[in-house]
């Protein structure tokens, strides 16, 4: 449904803040895009990839975020604007080079948007990337609105070319996937020639895309950050609204914006509360800060998810002549805003009215007092879990019952995707160990030489098939070089599923949608020398038969690649299901069996549900997808599994 | 064209992952774009998607832009596609002014016992200034697909009169959204949703 390549100017769109930021590109005139998808940054590459063609630029799905960004720094230094996005954990994998090619520069407009997840809602970490823009003196901007995304995103194309730096964008949750009005602008139409030339304009004998001589880079680099800071000072998006004299100011930036307006209004301060809205977030815009700081005695800062805004405007702060205004902060320091997690007005309101003294009460207490009453047991919760089909499901359940057959207290190393979720009741808790990218079998690699220490614990790392090329492949081959012994399980689903079904290198087609040579991760095990067996996981019976025979041996890696296609994939395809399943009452002993109901209570597929007036288990049609597994664990045979 | 009975009107769909709420956000508000007015809403996405508690906050003026959240205790409109969901979101996002549209049909939640129905909706309609709960499942069943439960909910949401947007504007949206086929069935399943709630 997305419209970003809609040629309306002046009309106005409904777009989530990714669409907005794609449109800026699309406005800036982009000619390469390029991204590793990650909640909450995806939508900005799947809507420029749905419009690359038509719009006669390239785009792709690349095999990590350090090689996109290599990718679009390639089409930079040819004269071609780029822009390449990411979710937070993604600017840690780019982060070497980045904190070289900022001391080089670039050639076209160069652009690296990171999506922060504040609260971590699809995430491991809730790192804040505005720390790495000034670690690595890179001009960073933040929208706080949807229109603000979009234009903010065609502006930092032209900056990044004024001052020869790549810059970035921050962007979080809400407004990367809150949706709101957005007002197109013209779309360039121009042919662009993409030719690399590496003569530094300033030095002619020194090379442009090169970060020598560092430490006269390093100082060419604060030059253009002073640069920065002085087009930022009149910078539009930044501005501030409220009185002249304010009993409060409040400054704050990004997402943050909207529930500051939001909280002054709803406490009806207007006339006694001001707001600040930054958009350019490092450097600072100086001047305009000390401004607004004399307008009141009491700061409170508002923001997502450190402290940045804070440390970095009391270090301004502490540079000011000692008659200048020293006023007092409140924020994350003082306690009043949250420093983890992301905010929300009400957290605004609760501290704006903290500090001013006042009582704030969103409903009457009568109903609150009501709603207070409604039993807990009434809403259960619903627990983070595998869609119904899912293929991992099925693995997750062999893996915990060959772990339990071999008897030696193993586990399993594990790291990000959908099987994420084996770290709770989805997956059986089977996954004990899940950092980033590639960490279950990096991991696993260091527990697989213990031997000499008494280890004697199976050790299983598993991974996704996109997974596996990002960054699980060093591993494996660290694994064979050092010879540690541990079994890789590649869970092999045929997609990015985690975010959206975005085709890898080894689905055998491009994220424009052309058919590719496909990297056979089968051929590739075996070319370098390990054990490789294929299984798939619908087939519990085979794939615990399967990790059996793999946990018995000893040495280096051997891999189990459990291959099973994304339930939601194959469904969305085929339209039809696989079997048709459902429970025969006669069979079904229902509590009387002593499985303690180990369908609902501990397989705990959505389809699957126990029916209290009965006494047995049903299964709901309209949530069951029919992949038939459930049939194979009833102790009974109760689920009947029939073709269709 | 119908105005705005409170501005910003804050509206929240409550559902269960896969249900749809998305694309009901998504189509609601367009039909207000395309009358000029700011619209601001905020989804639940991520892990939560698969099979998690998930709401939408809608937010709609005349006047300015609004942030993705609505405040504890302001919503006006709770339009929930089961009704733990719907309960879940009146508790927190309630208040004595409060009308609720509701699907009856009730979802499980893996690993857990649902409580009785009937006390659920009495507490919906215990916190409810005003409500309607409809089996839109059951009948989306007999059109075909129970996802078609989410235009039958838009339907029952227009239909009730107390929508600032009416069935022509809604049915031009729906007719920019879905190509041939899927319009129709979309439509049968949006007037059976109007019935439903004048019934």
């Amino acid at each position: 449904m997305s419209g970003v390549g809609i040629d309306a100017p002046g009309s106005t769109q409904l777009f989530i803040g990714n669409e907005a930021i794609a449109r800026g590109a699309l406005e800036a005139g982009i000619g390469l895009a390029s991204a590793y998808p990650g909640t909450p940054s995806t939508e900005i590459m799947e809507s420029l990839i749905s419009v690359a063609k038509e719009k006669n630029f390239y785009a792709e799905w690349s095999i990590n975020e350090k090689v996109a960004l290599e990718v679009a720094a390639g089409a930079s230094f040819a004269g071609i604007r780029a822009i390449t996005s990411m979710k937070q954990n993604g600017v840690n994998v780019v982060f070497d080079f980045l904190a070289n090619i900022v001391m080089s520069g670039i050639g076209a407009g160069l652009i690296l948007v990171s999506c922060d997840d504040p609260s971590a809602i699809s995430s491991s970490n809730e790192q804040d990337t505005r720390h790495i823009a000034k670690w690595l003196d890179i001009p960073l901007l933040e929208p706080g609105t949807f229109q603000e995304a979009k234009d903010m995103t065609k502006w930092a194309f032209d900056l990044a070319e004024e001052l020869n730096s790549i810059c970035m964008i921050r962007s979080v949750t809400r407004i990367a996937h809150a949706r709101g009005n957005v007002t197109l602008g013209e779309l360039p139409k121009k042919e662009q020639k993409a030719h690399f030339d590496s003569i530094c304009p300033v030095v002619p004998t020194l090379p442009k895309f090169i970060p020598y001589p560092s430490a006269w880079l390093h100082s060419q680099l604060h030059a253009k950050l002073d640069k920065a800071r002085e087009l930022f000072e009149s910078s539009p998006f930044n501005w501030y609204t409220g009185p002249e004299e304010a009993e409060l100011l409040l400054i704050t930036c990004g997402s943050c914006w909207l529930y500051s307006l939001e909280a002054v209004n709803a406490l009806k301060l207007e006339s006694k509360v001001g707001i600040l809205k930054l958009g350019t977030i490092w450097p600072l815009p100086q001047k305009l800060i000390e401004t607004h700081l004399g307008k009141s005695q009491k700061i409170l800062m508002v923001e997502e998810i450190d402290p940045f805004l804070e440390g970095s405007i009391k270090e301004l702060v502490a540079d000011l002549p000692p008659d200048s205004p020293h006023p007092r902060f409140y924020g994350k320091h003082s306690g009043h805003i949250n420093a983890y997690g992301e905010l929300n007005p009400d957290m605004v309101i609760e501290a704006i009215a903290k500090i001013m003294g006042l009582a704030y009460q969103p409903r009457d207490p009568e109903y609150s007092k009501k709603a207070e009453e409604v039993p807990i047991t009434y809403m259960p919760p619903r627990i983070m879990t595998f869609c119904p089909g899912c293929p991992h499901r099925a693995a997750f359940w062999a893996i915990k019952n060959a772990l339990r057959l071999d008897g030696r207290d193993g586990f399993v190393t594990g790291d990000i995707g959908c099987y994420s979720m084996a770290i709770g009741p989805a997956g059986f808790f089977q996954e004990r160990t899940m950092y980033c990218m590639g960490a279950g079998a990096g991991v696993a690699n260091g527990l697989g030489k213990l031997g000499q220490f008494g280890f004697n614990q199976p050790v299983l790392a598993v991974c996704g098939d996109s997974t596996f090329f990002h960054a699980t492949i060093p591993a494996l081959i660290n694994g064979i070089y050092n010879q540690s012994n541990f079994t890789l399980i590649i869970l092999d689903n045929n997609a990015t599923a985690m975010t959206g079904f975005q085709p890898h290198p080894g689905t055998g087609v491009t994220g424009m949608g052309e058919t590719t040579r496909a990297v056979d991760m089968e051929a590739l095990c075996h070319s370098l020398g390990v054990q490789v067996e294929v299984c798939d996981p619908f087939d519990l019976e085979n794939t615990t038969a399967t990790l059996l025979k793999a946990l018995a041996q000893d040495g280096g890696p051997r891999v189990v690649i459990m291959r099973r296609e994304c339930e939601l994939v194959r469904a969305r395809r085929d339209k039809k299901p696989l079997y048709k399943v459902h429970v025969d009452p006669d069979k079904c002993l229902g509590e009387a069996c002593g499985c303690d109901r180990l369908c609902t209570r501990v397989f705990g597929c959505q389809g699957m549900v126990w029916d209290s007036e009965s006494g047995k288990a049903n299964i709901d049609e309209t949530i069951c997808t029919s992949c038939g597994v459930c049939a194979d664990i009833c102790p009974q045979g109760a689920i009947i599994r029939e073709a269709v | 064209m119908k105005t705005l009975t409170k501005d910003p009107l804050n509206l929240i769909i409550a559902g269960v992952g896969g249900q749809g709420n998305v694309v009901i956000s998504l189509l609601i508000g367009k039909a207000f774009i395309r009358e000029g007015y700011f619209v601001t809403i905020g989804e639940t996405y991520g892990a939560s998607q698969r099979s998690g508690s998930v709401m939408s906050h809608l937010r709609i003026s005349r006047e300015t832009e609004y942030s993705p959240f609505i405040p504890s205790g302001r919503a006006d409109i709770i339009l929930g596609m089961e009704p733990v969901e719907t309960l879940r979101i009146l508790q927190q996002f309630g208040n004595s002014d409060v009308i609720t549209i509701a699907n009856s049909r009730l979802i499980h939640a893996a690993g857990m016992e649902y409580p009785s129905l009937d006390k659920i909706v009495e507490a919906i309609e215990g916190l409810s200034a005003k409500s309607w709960l409809i089996n839109a499942t059951d009948e989306a069943v007999k059109l075909g697909d129970p996802i078609f439960a989410n235009m039958i909910l838009i339907g029952a949401l227009v239909g009730s009169g107390i929508f600032p947007i009416d069935s022509k504007s809604m049915e031009l949206v729906l007719r920019e959204s879905f190509p041939g086929e899927k319009l129709e069935t979309n439509m049968v399943a949006f007037n059976k949703g109007m019935e439903l709630v004048v019934q």
